[in-house]
C-alpha cells in the first residue's frame, strides 16, 4: 500500500469519526430517512402506483439530496478555515489533493451509508411483489453518483468561504442549476422556441438526464463519465481555490 | 538545519515580509520577536510550507520546502498561532490522528503518544472532547501534536500565549531542554521569555530584521541594559504604523 493512499485513509477515518462523534451524523440520518420515507409513501404514491419498483423513492431523491447533501458538505473546508485547523492539516506531510480527496471520500461514504439504510423500502417491495432487483441496484448506483456530484459541488463552495451558511446556499443554487437544465417543465418551455440541438445540448448538462438512465436500469458509460467528470472538475476547482487562499 | 535566504512575501500591495535571511542550527533556540503584524507568523507559515513565499528560499535539514514540501514537512513540528485543534475530537483520538498522519503505526505509535502525553501533562484529559477543555489544555494538546514525531525542527508560534505563569514556565523549560538536540524557532511577545529560553533572538519590524544576537548582546545595546527598552527603541507600535510609514 502506498503512503499516499495511507494518508487518504487516515483522513477518511478522522472525518468519519468526526461525523459520528458529534450529533450531526445521527440528526442527518434520522432526517434523511424520515423525509425519504415520507416522500416515497405520500407524494411518490408508492402504493397507488401498483407496481413493484422503487421509482417512488428514486424520483424524489434529486430534490431531497439538493438540500441534504450541501448540509453534509458545507462544513468540509469552511470549518477547517474557521477553526484554523487547515493550517495544521496542510503542514502535515500530505499533499493538498490527498486532503481534498480524503475529505470528499469520507463524506461520500457517509452518504452511501445513509442510502444503504433505506434498505427497508427494498425489503418491502420484494415482500409485496416481484420487482426487478437489477433495476433497483442500478438505481442505487445512480443515486450514489448523484450524491457524489452534489457533494463535490458543496466541497468547492465550502472552500470558498469560512461561513458555512454561505457555502450551503451557494451549493444549493449550483446544484439546483444542474437539476433545472434538465427539469422537464422547464425543458418544454425552452423547446417551444429553441432549436432541438440547443435543447439537447443544454439538457446534456443536467444531472437529471443522466440520473434517469440509471433509474431505467440502463448502465450507460456516458452517464458514468458525466458524473465522474463533474466530480473531478469540482474537486480540481476546490484545489485551485485552496491554493489561491494560501498564495494570498 | 533551517536556512532562510532573502525571503519575501507580499499580500497585494502590502509587503508582510521583506527580504529576510537567517539560519538556525542544531542545538539553537531562536526567539522571534516583533510587534503584532511585524511578519512573524507569515515567516513561520512560509517555513512550514503553509504559504508559498513571493521570493526567496527556505530549506529545512537541507531540503527545499518549495521543491520537496512533503519531505520537508516530515521533519518539522509546527504549533500554529492560537493552537487550532479539531475540537469535536477527544484528546486521544486527535493525537492518534496526528501520529497516523506522521506515518507512525502500531507499537511505535503508542509509544509516541505516551511520550507526548507525559511531556505535555495530558494524562488527566485523554478521554475528554477538546471542546470541553480549558485553554491551557487545548494549547498543550496542539503542542503535543507538534512533538509527536520527535521532529528535528520545531516551529512554535506563540507557544506560551494564553497559559498561566506556571504553565508558561513549564513550556519554557520544555523548549530549552528540547533545544539541546533540535533546531527551534519560537515567536513571543514576552521579552523575559527570550532571556529564559533562547540562545539567540531576532527582532523583526514591518517585515525586516532590525536586530539579531544573543539575549545578552541585545540587552547590552540598550542604554538601560533592559531588553524591553531596547525592543521599544527599535520597533514601532501598531498605533503609529499608519503615520508617515
Amino acid at each position: 500500500m502506498t503512503t499516499s493512499w495511507r494518508m487518504i485513509r487516515t483522513i477518511i477515518k478522522r472525518e468519519l469519526a468526526a461525523y459520528f462523534e458529534s450529533p450531526v451524523a445521527y440528526v442527518f440520518l434520522v432526517i434523511f430517512l424520515l423525509l425519504a420515507g415520507f416522500f416515497t409513501f405520500t407524494f411518490g404514491g408508492f402504493f397507488e402506483r401498483g407496481e413493484a419498483s422503487l421509482a417512488a423513492f428514486f424520483n424524489w431523491l434529486p430534490w431531497l439530496f439538493l438540500f441534504l447533501v450541501p448540509a453534509v458538505g458545507m462544513r468540509l473546508w469552511s470549518e477547517e478555515r474557521r477553526l484554523g485547523t487547515i493550517e495544521l492539516l496542510l503542514t502535515m506531510p500530505v499533499g493538498t489533493w490527498q486532503a481534498i480527496l480524503g475529505k470528499f471520500l469520507a463524506s461520500w461514504l457517509f452518504l452511501v451509508i445513509a442510502l444503504a439504510l433505506t434498505f427497508p423500502i427494498v425489503v418491502t417491495v420484494n415482500w409485496l411483489g416481484d420487482p426487478d432487483n437489477g433495476v433497483i441496484a442500478s438505481g442505487y448506483i445512480g443515486a450514489a453518483l448523484l450524491a457524489g456530484t452534489y457533494l463535490a459541488v458543496s466541497c468547492m463552495t465550502s472552500a470558498l468561504t469560512r461561513n458555512q451558511v454561505i457555502a450551503f446556499i451557494l451549493a444549493v443554487v449550483l446544484c439546483l442549476l444542474l437539476i433545472l437544465v434538465g427539469f422537464s417543465p422547464l425543458v418544454d418551455l425552452l423547446a417551444r422556441w429553441a432549436s432541438p440541438w440547443l435543447v439537447e445540448s443544454v439538457t446534456r448538462f443536467s444531472v437529471l438526464t443522466h440520473y434517469d438512465g440509471f433509474q431505467k436500469g440502463v448502465l450507460d458509460s456516458r452517464d458514468l463519465v458525466y458524473f465522474l467528470s463533474v466530480i473531478a472538475f469540482t474537486l480540481f476547482a476546490t484545489g485551485v481555490v485552496i491554493r489561491n487562499h494560501r498564495v494570498g | 538545519m533551517i536556512r532562510i535566504e532573502n525571503l519575501s512575501k507580499s499580500f497585494g500591495q502590502k509587503r508582510a515580509v521583506d527580504d529576510i535571511s537567517f539560519e538556525v542550527g542544531r542545538g539553537e533556540v531562536l526567539g522571534f520577536l516583533g510587534p503584532n503584524g511585524a511578519g512573524k507568523s507569515t515567516t513561520m507559515r512560509m517555513i512550514t510550507g503553509f504559504i508559498p513565499p513571493s521570493a526567496g528560499k527556505v530549506s529545512v535539514c537541507g531540503i527545499d520546502v518549495l521543491e520537496n514540501p512533503i519531505e520537508a514537512k516530515r521533519r518539522i513540528g509546527y504549533l500554529p498561532e492560537a493552537a487550532p485543534t479539531y475540537t469535536e475530537m477527544s484528546v486521544l483520538s486527535f493525537l492518534g490522528f496526528a501520529a497516523a498522519m506522521r506515518g507512525l503505526r502500531g507499537e511505535e505509535r503508542r509509544r509516541a503518544m505516551r511520550r507526548v502525553v507525559e511531556l505535555c501533562h495530558l494524562e488527566s484529559v485523554l478521554g475528554q472532547t477538546i471542546d470541553t477543555l480549558s485553554k491551557g489544555f487545548r494549547h498543550r494538546t496542539c503542542l503535543a501534536q507538534a512533538l509527536i514525531h520527535d521532529p528535528e525542527v520545531l516551529i512554535l508560534d506563540e507557544p506560551t500565549d494564553g497559559l498561566d505563569p506556571n504553565q508558561k514556565h513549564e513550556v519554557r523549560t520544555l523548549i530549552r531542554s528540547m533545544g539541546e538536540n533540535k533546531a527551534i524557532i519560537f515567536s513571543t511577545h514576552i521579552l523575559e521569555e527570550v532571556e529564559a529560553a533562547c540562545t539567540r533572538a531576532i527582532i523583526i519590524d514591518r517585515g525586516r530584521i532590525v536586530a539579531s544576537g544573543t539575549p545578552d548582546e541585545l540587552k547590552a545595546r540598550a542604554s538601560t541594559g533592559r531588553l524591553d527598552d531596547f525592543f521599544r527603541s527599535i520597533t514601532r507600535s501598531d498605533t503609529f504604523s499608519g503615520v508617515g510609514a
